[in-house]
């Protein structure tokens, strides 16, 4: 069973902070520019909800979820 | 074809009298009858009307959709572009020029940096509050000052300037009775900023806009994002504290369970945004014949992007027009809209959101109107930030 990815795009990113505050434990800001950093990639089991939801609400599109079809979660 | 498709009349739309948190009737209507819908812009102008809220997500994230001044099709002479640093009204790249140095000052991390000074600022209005009333305006002793102080220490306006800055600012963003006075206020904070500009340049201190100063914008530019942070920052913030109260005060049972559990702050604040999406509608156009929801968008052609109503929507929300603070579906409301231009001081105005209506309601534990809700002044649906006019509330005494 393979874990969760997330990935997130920089270039699109606009430092609205939606990551940060939906998912502290997966996403932080960037001090100078207020852009996305990630700091899991493969988030826990405790954690996947809120990125799954942090990856929904990102306003420009730069945080992508990819999750195996069948890992029963 | 075009038969089926619904038509409003002229926007703006009024509400219904008796339901002061309801978007316009008219609005509802439209979406009852599907998510894009023909209207006539207030200028005369033919447009679109989308109050569906998978539409208005849909059309912010689309590059297709321009959301420079000078394509605003809406008034038959011609806008001209947004001046330097308004960047509200530019589209990538200028757009993103001014808004990337400032999105790394308004951070998660910073704003809560600031709930501490913020909590100081709103006791000191509550204490105000308390020597002079009850009664009192909350619009003038509470909803307006908190958000005006913070946007003024963020930019770093001397504590000496604020007295005739807060009412230059307050005139021109609503209180003025005569264009000649929303003129004179305009241009008085127009160049009062462009000293302010200047002075923090010279002599830099601890402040969003000195720091500001490091980076390649040139004076004007930063006046212009001033001028932006300035009117996005307190106006907005400032309808919805005094809103959001009167909408708790007429909702007792959700009042008692915020006041009972701080717990629901928090999530609370997010459907005080959703409910009453204080910033009703933008605008955005095609810059190429663009189809949304089975209609043809022509190039050129200005859409209206109704919030309220998308944050209304029964198909996202469940029973959208009840308003529930335990609600867990508020997440990916559009009060602070969505795209590259979803609000800047969010973070800002949740801190300050959270920090005033928990210490407002923690300190008058007998808060109520002091008229009847129907005698409650509310703003014209021609003013961009909905809101009350004044807020009249008293309370008991303590040992009285």
């Amino acid at each position: 069973m393979s874990a969760a990815q997330v990935s997130v795009d920089r270039g699109r990113c606009i430092g609205a902070g939606m990551c940060a505050l939906t998912a502290p434990e997966v996403f932080d800001q960037d001090e100078d520019d207020g852009r996305v950093l990630l700091l899991q990639t493969e988030p826990t089991a405790a954690h996947r909800a809120a990125a799954r939801m942090a990856a929904g609400v990102c306003p420009s599109g730069a945080i992508t979820l990819a999750e195996p079809e069948s890992d029963g979660s | 074809m075009s038969e089926s498709v619904h038509t409003v009349a002229t926007l703006p739309t009024e509400r219904q009298a008796g339901c002061p948190f309801d978007p316009p009737a008219e609005l509802l209507d439209a979406r009852r009858h599907g998510p894009i819908s023909r209207c006539t812009h207030p200028g005369g102008k033919p447009g679109w009307l989308i109050t569906g809220y998978d539409l208005v997500r849909s059309v912010l994230a689309d590059p297709r959709f321009s959301s420079r001044k000078e394509l605003m099709n809406v008034v038959d002479f011609e806008l001209p572009p947004a001046p330097p640093g308004e960047f509200l009204l530019m589209d990538d790249p200028q757009h993103r020029r001014y808004r990337q140095p400032l999105a790394g000052k308004f951070t998660v991390r910073r704003m809560r940096l600031l709930t501490e000074r913020i909590e100081q600022i709103t006791a000191d209005c509550l204490d105000a509050m308390e020597k002079t009333g009850p009664p009192t305006d909350l619009v003038t002793a509470f909803a307006k000052p908190i958000p005006t102080i913070v946007i003024c220490e963020l930019l770093g306006v001397p504590y000496e300037d604020r007295g005739s800055f807060q009412e230059q600012i307050d005139t021109f963003m609503g209180g003025a009775t005569s264009d000649e006075e929303l003129i004179a206020a305009y241009t008085a904070t127009q160049e009062y900023l462009a000293r302010l500009v200047a002075a923090k340049r010279a002599n830099p201190t601890d402040d969003v806009l000195s720091e500001l100063t490091d980076s390649d914008l040139t004076d004007e530019e930063l006046k212009g994002i001033s001028l932006i942070l300035l009117a996005a920052g307190f106006d907005t913030t400032a309808n919805m504290l005094s809103l959001g109260t009167f909408a708790l005060l007429q909702n007792p049972g959700q009042l008692a369970a915020l006041r009972a559990d701080p717990a629901i702050t928090d999530g609370a604040v997010e459907e005080l945004l959703r409910y009453l999406s204080v910033a009703k509608t933008f605008m955005r156009t095609a810059l190429e014949d663009v189809e949304v929801g089975g209609q043809t968008i022509e190039a050129g052609t200005t859409v209206v992007l109704s919030y309220n109503t998308a944050n209304r929507d029964p198909e996202r929300f469940a029973d959208p027009h009840v308003l529930d603070l335990s609600r867990q579906d508020t997440g990916g409301h559009l009060a602070f809209s969505h795209g590259i231009h979803q609000c800047l001081g969010q973070q800002l105005a949740r801190v300050e959101m959270r920090v005033a209506f928990r210490a407002l309601l923690d300190r008058f534990p007998t808060l109520r109107l002091a008229v009847p809700a129907e005698e409650v002044g509310l703003r014209p649906e021609t003013a961009d930030i909905y809101g009350v006019k004044s807020l009249p509330v008293t309370w008991d005494r303590e040992g009285a």
